[in-house]
């Protein structure tokens, strides 16, 4: 049974684009902490007459104070593990459907592909309409389909890059599924979080959707060639984001018309820097 | 909905534990600890917990939820604070940098499982 929806069948598939094969099975991996167990009823005495009845049902406490999310996170450190080793600035790109996630990574691509190794991973609950956007420009990418899914988990992201097999120095872009609120709790081992809202949204989203901003590290504001036309404070949106997570970084970008995108390869290229070990 | 999420990794952890006690094992109570802050709706999950522990050894299970309230450290003044919401500020100094201490808690505390038929019956004459 799907681990995320509960649907029959493995729940979400890969497709592999260009060269990329199939993925052989991977076996997930168990991870076991200890369990302080308490005896309530332990079996003390024996008399002739106890072997008449039946043994007494016997009860266990197991004090298992485990994060519930446990085996996620774990995973997540095994991908975080795995990307360090081999110098890969791996991001997980979030946002509501709609805010320009494809495009700004097909503009990134585009314009930085020449100099820069880029890795897609996408995830969305149905279609290979985004891979076939990423691979039409030459990037290596790999579908997930969560199916009913709202969110891309670690163990996921674990299969996708084993089908990608990324090369050292380069870096992963993780675009989640176009949901404000699930993927927040789901660390997939990304160095960063990237938020991006589109200045056609509202300005107080992230007072509505606070956990998603608070658990990114930078905010990138999209569709800003749409301002004149919109009644939109970007101050505003900055403010409230702020109130949530006053170490959230700005970059105002138009994936449309190129505005305000080399800061955000600027931020690339020093998050590649830091990400050296 | 990933509350149905969260209800299968606390159904997998649990499934885990019972397979050490026995066959016949069942899981009595479950308690869990999910904070304010936590990201976790309430109402949802004991929406969604019935239909997806139906059949599993969590069917029987009375489920107890701990819920610890927010608190936060204020990063400029270091005034401690009870917090509804990320975007509280902070009572004293009216600043939004602060530490969680508490209200993010997403935790299996405890199971208590119950064995119709122990696995190892240790039985002492006392004679």
């Amino acid at each position: 049974m799907c681990t995320t929806c509960g649907c029959s069948g493995n729940g979400h598939k890969l497709t592999a684009f260009a060269a990329f094969k199939k993925p052989a099975s991977t076996a997930g991996i168990t991870l076991e902490g200890p369990g302080v167990m308490v005896e309530e009823t332990p079996v003390t005495n024996y008399s002739p007459a106890a072997t008449l009845t039946a043994p007494a049902p016997t009860k266990t406490v197991v004090e298992l104070e485990r994060d519930i999310l446990d085996k996620n996170n774990r995973l997540a450190e095994r991908n975080r593990g795995f990307f360090e080793a081999r110098n890969i600035l791996a991001l997980n790109l979030v946002s509501s459907p709609g805010s320009g996630k494809t495009a700004l990574l097909e503009r990134t691509l585009a314009d930085r592909g020449d100099r820069q190794r880029f890795y897609v991973v996408e995830g969305d609950q149905q279609t290979a309409r985004d891979a076939e956007r990423i691979a039409a420009g030459g990037a290596p990418v790999v579908q997930i389909n969560t199916g009913k899914g709202c969110h891309l988990e670690a163990e996921m992201v674990r299969q996708a890059i084993l089908e990608l097999k990324p090369a050292s120095d380069s870096i992963l872009f993780i675009e989640n599924v176009g949901n404000l609120v699930c993927p927040s709790l789901f660390d997939l081992g990304e160095a960063c979080r990237v938020v991006v809202i589109s200045v056609t949204e509202g300005e107080d989203k992230p007072l509505k959707y606070p956990d998603m901003f608070r658990s990114s590290q930078l905010c990138l504001i999209n569709k800003t060639d749409l301002l004149p036309y919109l009644k939109f404070d970007l101050e505003a949106l900055k403010n409230y984001a702020r109130q949530v997570n006053p170490a959230l970084e700005f970059i105002e970008v138009s994936a449309t018309t190129g505005a305000g995108m080399e800061t955000w390869y600027e931020w690339l290229e020093r998050k590649a820097r830091e990400v050296c070990i | 909905m990933h509350e149905l999420s969260i209800i299968y990794s606390i159904l997998e952890t649990a499934e885990q534990e019972v397979q050490r006690h026995g066959e016949d094992s069942m899981v009595e109570t479950i308690e869990l600890e999910i904070g304010e802050l936590a990201g976790v709706e309430i109402s949802s999950l004991e929406f969604l917990w019935p239909a997806a522990v139906a059949g599993t050894i969590l069917e029987k299970a009375v489920c107890n939820i701990i819920r610890p309230p927010g608190k936060a450290s204020c990063g400029s003044c270091g005034h401690v604070f009870g917090i509804k919401q990320y975007f509280d500020p902070c009572p004293q100094c009216g600043s939004h940098w602060n530490e969680i201490i508490n209200g993010e808690e997403l935790r299996i505390k405890s199971l208590t499982i119950t064995c119709a038929q122990p696995a190892v019956a240790v039985a002492t004459d006392t004679n």
